[in-house]
């Protein structure tokens, strides 16, 4: 976390303001479904890169293995049969962190720092400081950070910010065989976006679509769905955003009010006192309490 | 010259007084851990308790040692907390009772301002041991769907707000009638604090004495 330092432009349960010297360039992840052969490449170089090795599980007759995300898997091959015009479809998905330019986990977390955001777009964890709340895992619409029984941390994808920082590209970009993943400049990486569903328009996929969530301001993590009407299909949320109970639970606004009627009660008990006087049984001296 | 005071009269067993101040020091514990996690304004108390780790660690175990020693507690105490008319009559004359303008004859045990607390110390405490639990990393919370942890953390914050709203008049309270300390401490009362802060508990002992 240390090389971070500079980059921090928000930091979770910090209301101060953060280091705002040098700015980096805003980058992003594309993955275009319509490429994905489903070779599970990205997830095991995640796996190598980060030093992650889970228990080895069994088969429990899907594709999609391990069945889900964990404190070691932060990268996750999501395979969904679908039945789609008379035909089956593997719809494809990589699950894993979206780095939300507005991210619930950030606004849950109650422990100053456990959550960043960089300049760059990334959103990282710092175990370090995380006190295994799981406010993070409400927070989140995408249903990914993990809590380590073991150590009550919480994991989730880094989008490789320790690659990312010296000017490399994450770890599953650098192992996808057709380019199916692809890194850059956001700005860049929705160019091209637009020109794959562009394509796959020109090619029949009528409601082929970009899938970057407006509810949290965007993500540094986007798809190119060929179904794009369908996102649900692929397992991806129609319209995440950060629940409505999570804004008015976290909500700064609510929490002052509170805080400030907490203080309200202790000054009225002060001022009460001062004006009214103790309640005494009249004529008796009390000794001194207890 | 002032007569001496004698505290003959008993207003809470030992029983009563220990698991009341028990219930007092957890609670403290829970509210100030609570108020960390609540703003980061109060973070800094985390490390009263060693770490922010430690401390989330602790919290729920003390909330489940609350309602261990607070619920028996309750048991014993709930009759003397029944809602009476005159009860209402209190209530409807509570601001002229603060400022002493007021003063009823017909209150027993405890007064409409200690039933109400009372009752709303009841359910708040089961609310916040439910949505507790529903929140409580990493044992339970996982087995709830996340939409309920959601709405548990809020419904938490919110009980435990008007929790320490409560907890905060009752020592004020506790603090402005002379001698309640006192009472809780030692257990005794004198006959003329009894006579005059809870004249129909009085009457009801006297009664029984002669």
């Amino acid at each position: 976390m240390a090389q971070h330092a500079l980059d921090i432009i928000q930091s979770s349960a910090t209301t101060f303001s953060s280091p705002s010297a040098r700015r980096t360039l805003e980058v992003a992840k594309l993955i275009d479904v319509s490429r994905c052969i489903g070779c599970k490449a990205c997830q095991a170089a995640c796996l190598e890169w980060n030093d992650l090795r889970g228990p080895v599980g069994g088969f429990d007759g899907a594709y999609t293995n391990p069945p889900d995300l964990d404190d070691q898997n932060w990268c996750l091959m999501r395979f969904h049969e679908e039945e789609i015009d008379g035909a089956i479809e593997w719809l494809i998905l990589k699950d894993g962190c979206m780095h939300c330019a507005d991210p619930g986990c950030l606004r849950a977390c109650p422990a100053p720092g456990a959550v960043v955001r960089l300049s760059n777009g990334i959103v990282d964890f710092n175990q370090e400081k995380c006190i295994g709340c799981g406010y993070c895992i409400s927070g989140c619409p995408f249903n990914i950070p993990r809590l380590r029984r073991e150590d009550s941390r919480v994991y989730k994808c880094t989008l490789c910010s320790d690659r990312v920082a010296v000017g490399l590209a994450p770890a599953c970009v650098k192992s996808c065989p057709t380019q199916a993943l692809m890194f850059g400049s956001r700005g860049e990486m929705h160019a091209v976006a637009h020109e794959r569903v562009e394509e796959l328009r020109g090619r029949g996929y009528q409601s082929a679509a970009l899938y970057d969530p407006p509810g949290v301001s965007g993500t540094h993590v986007f798809y190119v769905l060929p179904h794009g009407d369908r996102p649900e299909a692929y397992g991806l949320p129609r319209e995440p955003a950060v629940s409505p109970v999570v804004e008015a639970w976290r909500s700064p606004v609510a929490r002052g009010i509170g805080v400030f009627t907490m203080f309200a009660v202790l000054a009225a008990g002060i001022l009460h006192y001062m004006r009214h006087g103790p309640l005494e049984v009249p004529g008796e001296k009390e000794e001194n309490e207890p | 010259m002032t007569q001496e005071r004698v505290d003959t009269i008993l207003r809470h067993p030992v029983g009563e007084r220990v698991t009341h101040w028990a219930v007092a020091i957890v609670f403290i514990f829970l509210f100030t851990s609570g108020l960390a996690l609540f703003h980061p304004f109060f973070f800094w108390i985390a490390s009263l308790y060693g770490s922010g780790q430690v401390m989330r660690f602790l919290h729920p175990i003390a909330g489940v040692l609350l309602v261990l020693l607070f619920y028996p507690y309750a048991a014993r105490v709930w009759r003397d907390n029944r809602w009476t008319a005159a009860d209402s009559g209190w209530v409807r004359q509570m601001w002229a009772f603060m400022r002493k303008e007021f003063h009823p004859s017909d209150t027993g045990k405890y007064n409409a301002g200690q039933k109400l607390m009372f009752w709303s110390m009841v359910p708040l405490i089961a609310l916040l041991l439910l949505s507790g639990v529903v929140i409580w990393q990493p044992w339970f919370a996982p087995v709830f769907p996340p939409a309920l942890r959601r709405w548990a953390a809020l419904v938490h914050a919110v009980c435990s707000f008007a929790m320490f709203v409560g907890i905060g008049v009752h020592w004020y309270a506790a603090y402005w009638t002379r001698g309640s300390i006192r009472a809780m401490v030692r257990g005794y009362v004198s006959p003329s604090w009894a006579k005059f802060h809870h004249p129909a508990w009085y009457r009801g002992i006297a009664g029984r004495e002669e």
